[in-house]
């Protein structure tokens, strides 16, 4: 039995304590927001915060985050209301498919939270998701424009 | 590029009979009054494109499929033009494809690939849309008892102009779907359109951005079942044994089973069913391609460079002549690997079967050939199948395939009536792509004291994808899609006017499956010719631009791209200190590309692209700020390609796995893309492919530039090249 703390909802789970994370997220919470991609941290789509801070869920077993705070994709807009990173990623219109949008919000939101003006160098190397579409460049700037929103 | 819908020729002939015998219109006709078709919320269709709500919603109905691509924006852009609606109140939604085989292909082809999704369908959705504006115009005259003519519609409002009376569309929906389609129907002046080539913002962003989007992996069922699957390494091979046992005690488990040449395992949650699967102790037969090897393939495929047999299809004077003749010859070879897609969502479908009926949930390229796979799995009639396309996490020429859909189907067979999902490993996904296609070149050119170019042969030798994905589409045994960009003629043609030219192909096939892929032919043969056309102006003593456009006074569009990019991109102007430049262009799919790439080079293998400035004729642009995305979004697939990428063959299995032997670019790599998108009007390019084949030959050219060295095999990182 895992007790996890998601999206501000505390739940409890009957699943073997070595289950990644995501699996749990999408399989028993049905939060299916988070991505799989590669299942080993490569990608970065199934990236969402424990205790705030940005963690690749696919090669997390929840026994580790037991009593963190996690937040998933789900957990960001609170009443429909979107946050600065997903405002600036729709006005600079960045998913093409979007499958990997998920974690790459994600893990913008973590950089934004720690460093709230990121220079080119710091997004470099803060974000290293994967996105097989090639967002980049709207990833870059709907970054700065969130930062200066 | 992903040729025609594949409803197998059984398939055809069971749904032509279940049409011509009167089959009812599945999911409509059941609300209104006769010839109204309805939606399913009870809404009437206007035409096949249109359905109007009563609160002045309009719902586009779009066949083909959106991958990230844009497409649904900009088919829904096509149909609103005509329509003239309120473009906030337009939304779209799939027609299923069984409702389509239903309604005798009512939506046309939904095949999606080849760039093909607005240009070949732009004039039946613009007339769909420009049918039921006329219907509507009508109806409103009609509840007047006015003259049509007297009426304009506009933003979903017709107004009777000597009366200054209104009404909304919402209002005459249910008069207008009674109404006769016209036949005679106009279009618009392409300088009187107003939502076509405006860059408006996309329709299905915002479920994106909050995790509602639901992809085939995320489809949820009552009491559905996931599932996990391995299929035999080697291609072509089978299961030798496999033991159950120990799996089918694990939590969770539902069933292990061999399905083909693979073993799947059926669990509640797919984490079980893949950790389950992981403890199968499987033993496989590859048979005789367990010899092959990259090595064994490589071989073959250099022996076609010289041999005697090829298939011709661009020729023009005596090529032999002119090289043996020429004052200056120059010769190269290039190699091309295997790739694989690896689109970010892994392969995916979910399946139900019952005795009577197949039904499918997946994100396909191809919705009509994923029924035809339904129908064929199951064994029963294309009539009492169905397929809910979802959208795609990527799809780039690999989700037009249906290998997936036939393994769901023949799994779900397995529990009739209950829901299975069924979900590839990335490993899984690695392991069974439908590759793109290895090629080897030789290139032959020579020139003249002067310096110009009388002779170019191209002997290609490596792998047809038409051979084995649509056979039957050869031209006798020639497969025209392996000379993409070499064509003498059409929307690859060759757009260098060379006196004396032989491009010739020497098919050599593996057992290793090939795929469409985004550009497929064009981006190594891009590589190719634009390399060469390099090293020849280098061998002349000319100008890279110069010489390229020496040979381009004939095809004015052309040259238009490629001075673009020169122009915007400062050649023969001094750049920043350490950065060097190089230039490609290119003809695919309709449209007209070129590309002058910046690049600086560390310690003799950091490699740093900085810039790339991209010219794109389409002749129409339906969304500039889309096909902007496209190019960026191109040049990182194409330069992934060229830098990372390569599926190597051992043991007649490929043999990454993974990203982290599979590598693709990240944000730290990305140029600033400055597209010109420069449509010169008139015909109808693609968009999401073209750009792809023109990052890479620039980029390498200008690494020529920075160091002198060519590279003429790929990707880049087995030259200890490291992409910074």
């Amino acid at each position: 039995m895992a007790r996890l703390t998601i999206n501000g909802k505390s739940q409890a789970f009957d699943v073997d304590p070595n289950t990644p994370l995501l699996w749990v997220l999408r399989e028993q919470v049905g939060l299916t927001g988070t991505k799989y991609g590669c299942g080993v941290a490569l990608c970065g789509a199934c990236t969402v915060h424990v205790d705030g801070a940005p963690m690749r869920s696919c090669v997390v077993p929840v026994s580790a985050v037991e009593g963190k705070k996690i937040t998933t994709i789900e957990g960001l807009a609170v009443n429909g209301r979107l946050t600065k990173v997903q405002q600036a990623w729709l006005d600079n219109d960045v998913p093409q498919c979007g499958y990997c949008q998920s974690g790459m919000i994600m893990a913008v939101t973590a950089l934004l939270d720690k460093s709230p003006k990121p220079t080119d160098a710091q997004i470099d190397a803060a974000i290293t998701n994967i996105c097989r579409c090639g967002t980049f460049q709207q990833v870059r700037e709907a970054i700065h424009a969130a930062a200066r929103a | 590029m992903l040729e025609s819908p594949k409803l197998t020729r059984r398939s055809f002939l069971i749904s032509s009979a279940a049409v011509g015998g009167g089959l009812a219109l599945g999911l409509n006709i059941p609300f209104g009054g006769p010839g109204v078709v309805r939606a399913a919320d009870g809404s009437p269709e206007i035409t096949a494109w249109v359905v109007i709500r009563p609160d002045d919603t309009v719902v586009v109905r779009i066949a083909r499929s959106e991958m990230g691509q844009g497409t649904l924006t900009g088919l829904a852009q096509l149909v609103a033009e005509e329509l003239e609606c309120d473009w906030s109140k337009v939304i779209t939604e799939y027609p299923t494809p069984g409702t389509n085989v239903a309604r005798k292909r009512v939506w046309g082809d939904y095949g999606t690939g080849g760039s093909r999704g607005i240009r070949t369908s732009q004039d039946y959705v613009r007339k769909g849309g420009a049918a039921a504006r006329m219907m509507l115009v009508q109806a409103a005259a009609d509840g007047w008892k006015v003259p049509a003519s007297e009426c304009v519609a506009a933003n979903s409002t017709i107004t009777h102009k000597p009366s200054g009376r209104k009404t909304s569309y919402g209002k005459v929906a249910e008069a207008a779907a009674k109404l006769e389609v016209p036949k005679d129907v106009p279009l618009k002046d392409p300088k009187d359109w107003k939502i076509i080539g405006k860059p408006v913002k996309r329709l299905d962003t915002v479920d994106k951005l909050t995790g509602k989007q639901v992809y085939g992996a995320d489809v949820k069922l009552p009491g559905m079942l996931n599932a996990a699957i391995k299929d035999c390494p080697i291609f072509g091979g089978k299961v030798k044994s496999f033991d159950p046992a120990k799996a089918a005690g694990m939590p969770g488990v539902k069933k292990v089973l061999q399905i083909e040449n693979a073993i799947a395992v059926v669990a509640d949650t797919w984490w079980h069913a893949k950790t389950a699967l992981d403890a199968v102790n499987i033993e496989w037969d590859g048979g005789a391609n367990e010899k092959v090897s990259s090595a064994s393939i490589a071989e073959m495929l250099t022996e076609g460079l010289s041999a005697e047999q090829a298939f011709v299809h661009n020729q023009a004077g005596d090529s032999k002549a002119a090289i043996d003749g020429a004052a200056k010859k120059v010769e190269a070879v290039y190699v091309y690997p295997f790739q694989n897609h690896a689109c970010m969502e892994p392969m995916n479908a979910t399946a139900i079967y019952t005795a009577d009926s197949c039904k499918v949930w997946v994100g396909t390229q191809n919705g009509e050939a994923a029924l035809a796979a339904a129908a064929e799995a199951s064994g029963l009639p294309v009539a009492k199948c169905d397929v809910e396309k979802l959208l795609l996490g990527g799809g780039f020429g690999r989700r037009g395939f249906t290998d997936y859909v036939r393994q769901a189907v023949l799994i779900a067979k397995e529990m009739p009536g209950t829901p299975v999902k069924l979900l590839w490993s990335r490993e899984e996904d690695m392991l069974h792509g439908k590759y793109h296609p290895i090629m080897q070149a030789k290139l032959t050119g020579g020139l003249d004291a002067a310096g110009n170019l009388t002779g170019l042969e191209i002997r290609l030798s490596g792998q047809s994808i038409l051979a084995s994905a649509r056979p039957e589409a050869l031209d006798k045994g020639k497969d025209p899609f392996s000379f993409q960009g070499f064509w003498p003629t059409g929307e690859h043609s060759l757009e260098y006017t060379i006196p004396n030219i032989k491009i010739d192909h020497a098919m050599r096939n593996t057992h290793v499956p090939p795929g469409f892929w985004r550009g497929v032919n064009i981006n190594q043969n891009a590589i190719f010719l634009e390399c060469f056309m390099d090293e020849l102006a280098l061998a002349a003593g000319k100008d890279a631009l110069e010489f390229r456009r020496a040979l381009m006074s004939k095809n004015p569009k052309s040259l238009a791209v490629l001075n673009a990019v020169a122009d915007k991109g400062g050649w023969g102007k001094p750049a920043a200190p350490g950065v060097h430049r190089g230039l490609a262009h290119f003809r695919a799919f309709g449209s007209y590309v070129a590309a002058c790439a910046e690049v600086s080079v560390k310690d003799g293998n950091k490699v740093k692209v900085h810039r790339i400035v991209a010219a794109t004729d389409t002749g129409y642009a339906v969304n500039p700020a889309q096909i902007e995305r496209q190019i960026a979004g191109s040049f990182v697939y194409g330069l992934s390609a060229m830098f990372a990428q390569e599926c190597t063959v051992k043991d007649g299995r490929i043999e990454q796995e993974n990203f982290h032997s599979y590598n693709s670019m990240r944000i730290a790599q990305m140029p600033k893309v400055e597209s010109i998108v420069m449509p010169s009007g008139g015909f109808w390019g693609g968009v999401g492919e073209p750009t792809i084949c023109v990052a890479a030959p620039a980029v390498l050219n200008a690494i020529f530039a920075a160091t002198g060295k060519r590279f003429r095999s790929f990707p880049l990182k087995n030259h200890g090249i490291e992409w910074v």
